[in-house]
């Protein structure tokens, strides 16, 4: 029996990740920060801007998502996601186009307190891409 | 019969057509190997999508408050039918297929006395449509500027549709599209999206006990809405390879048509040009026999 479990990134275009005997995910649940690890309980969740850490033994990777749904079941933990992308891929301008974006859209008047305390969050995970 | 010069030019005219359709199937048939990989680099994620809503609303206990998407609006008067087709012809039985089967159901709705909506997406839908349902169709939308299908697209389409749901503008709503099977088979699709049909699987879905985080009514509320948008890109996905390999057997079809054409042409072209030269030696020696 290996250690660790197995997850699956998918977005609707492709499956984003697969990977095998992962030791901790790190999800940005949207009641905050959720370690899984092996053997937790079946859980389904959503996601809220933030990051992904998948830890593998010594390894980390870092995804940077928008929303999503986790799933966890019998040691296989999906995330369905339409927005993710890799920190290691991303460039600057990137990062400070979508910064502008949420920034003109929470600008607007129309905004529910949900979403403006989402939007608020995806600024503030975004900027602290940037400095790093 | 035709002249010589006649059947010359019907001849070249074929061939140059044959090389067009030829072209549109090396085109096709590139495009199809790529809508295909896509098509299924898609499934993964509308089939977790599927079972995470299946475990959901199993656990949902109690139907009456359950939300709307998944319930229906208890009533049953007014369909609203989403026709998803190509932009561009030329591709076979394609959008004629799923106008077809949207047709005969559309005839069942209006027999049974409930109201009908349309909303096509793709130009050439639209355009078989207007003739006989032009009061019928409330929206048009057309992607003809996006190369291929994408997510983004699908997410606009369905928040067309939740938007018109939360005005109670329809009760149930129905997609058409063509599902791809292989090159030459592609089989129409009638889908009912709004309320959610779940499939009762009774023995699986039963003793998984999930945890939820916030409950379940919110993640249902949320998760439903995506799960529109992800069937009608999955929906988009298999109509543009569908709609790619249909072009390919129809174009592989012309070609064969124009190339059996030409053979046939250029037969009768050599038949007619041997009886002139006949005709031409008979009127010599004719002519020589009689001094």
């Amino acid at each position: 029996m290996s250690e660790g479990f197995n997850i699956d990134i998918v977005n609707p275009e492709k499956s984003f990740l697969s990977k095998e005997n992962v030791s901790e995910v790190v999800v940005p649940a949207y009641e905050g920060e959720m370690g899984i690890l092996k053997d937790h309980i079946p859980i389904i969740s959503f996601l809220k801007p933030g990051i992904i850490k998948v830890i593998s033994g010594s390894e980390e990777h870092n995804f940077y998502v928008e929303d999503g749904i986790v799933e966890f079941k019998d040691n296989n933990l999906s995330i369905l996601t339409s927005s993710i992308f890799d920190i290691k891929d991303v460039n600057k301008k990137h990062v400070s186009d979508e910064i502008q974006e949420a920034e003109k859209e929470l600008n607007k008047d129309d905004l529910n307190d949900q979403k403006r305390f989402l939007l608020n969050h995806k600024v503030e995970v975004l900027k602290s891409l940037s400095i790093n | 019969m035709a002249s010589l010069d006649d059947l010359k030019k019907r001849i070249s005219s074929v061939k140059s057509t044959q090389k067009i359709t030829k072209a549109m199937k090396m085109v096709a048939a590139a495009k199809l190997r790529r809508a295909q990989e896509s098509a299924e680099r898609g499934r993964p994620y509308s089939e977790k999508m599927n079972n995470i809503i299946l475990n959901l609303s199993s656990g949902v206990s109690d139907k009456e408050y359950a939300p709307k998407l998944l319930s229906g609006t208890g009533d049953d008067k007014v369909h609203l039918c989403v026709v998803l087709t190509a932009d561009r012809g030329l591709c076979g039985g394609f959008n004629s297929n799923i106008i077809k089967k949207a047709k005969s159901y559309f005839q069942k709705i209006s027999d049974s006395g409930k109201t009908l909506k349309i909303i096509t997406v793709g130009s050439k839908g639209y355009d078989q449509l207007k003739r006989l349902y032009q009061n019928k169709i409330i929206e048009n939308i057309s992607f003809k500027e996006s190369k291929n299908a994408n997510y983004f697209d699908a997410d606009k389409v369905g928040k067309i549709i939740i938007e018109k749901f939360e005005n109670n503008e329809f009760d149930v709503c129905t997609i058409f599209y063509n599902q791809f099977k292989n090159v030459i088979t592609q089989i129409p699709q009638e889908q009912q999206i709004i309320p959610l049909k779940t499939e009762e699987n009774e023995n699986k879905s039963s003793e998984e006990n999930y945890e939820f985080e916030p409950d379940e009514d919110e993640i249902l509320g949320n998760l439903l809405p995506k799960n529109i948008s992800t069937q009608i890109f999955k929906a988009m996905l298999e109509n543009s390879a569908s709609e790619q390999g249909s072009r390919m057997s129809a174009m592989d079809n012309a070609t064969r048509n124009a190339g059996e054409m030409v053979d046939k042409l250029t037969i009768e072209y050599n038949r007619s040009r041997q009886a002139a030269i006949t005709k031409e030696l008979i009127e010599i020696i004719s002519g020589a026999e009689s001094l």
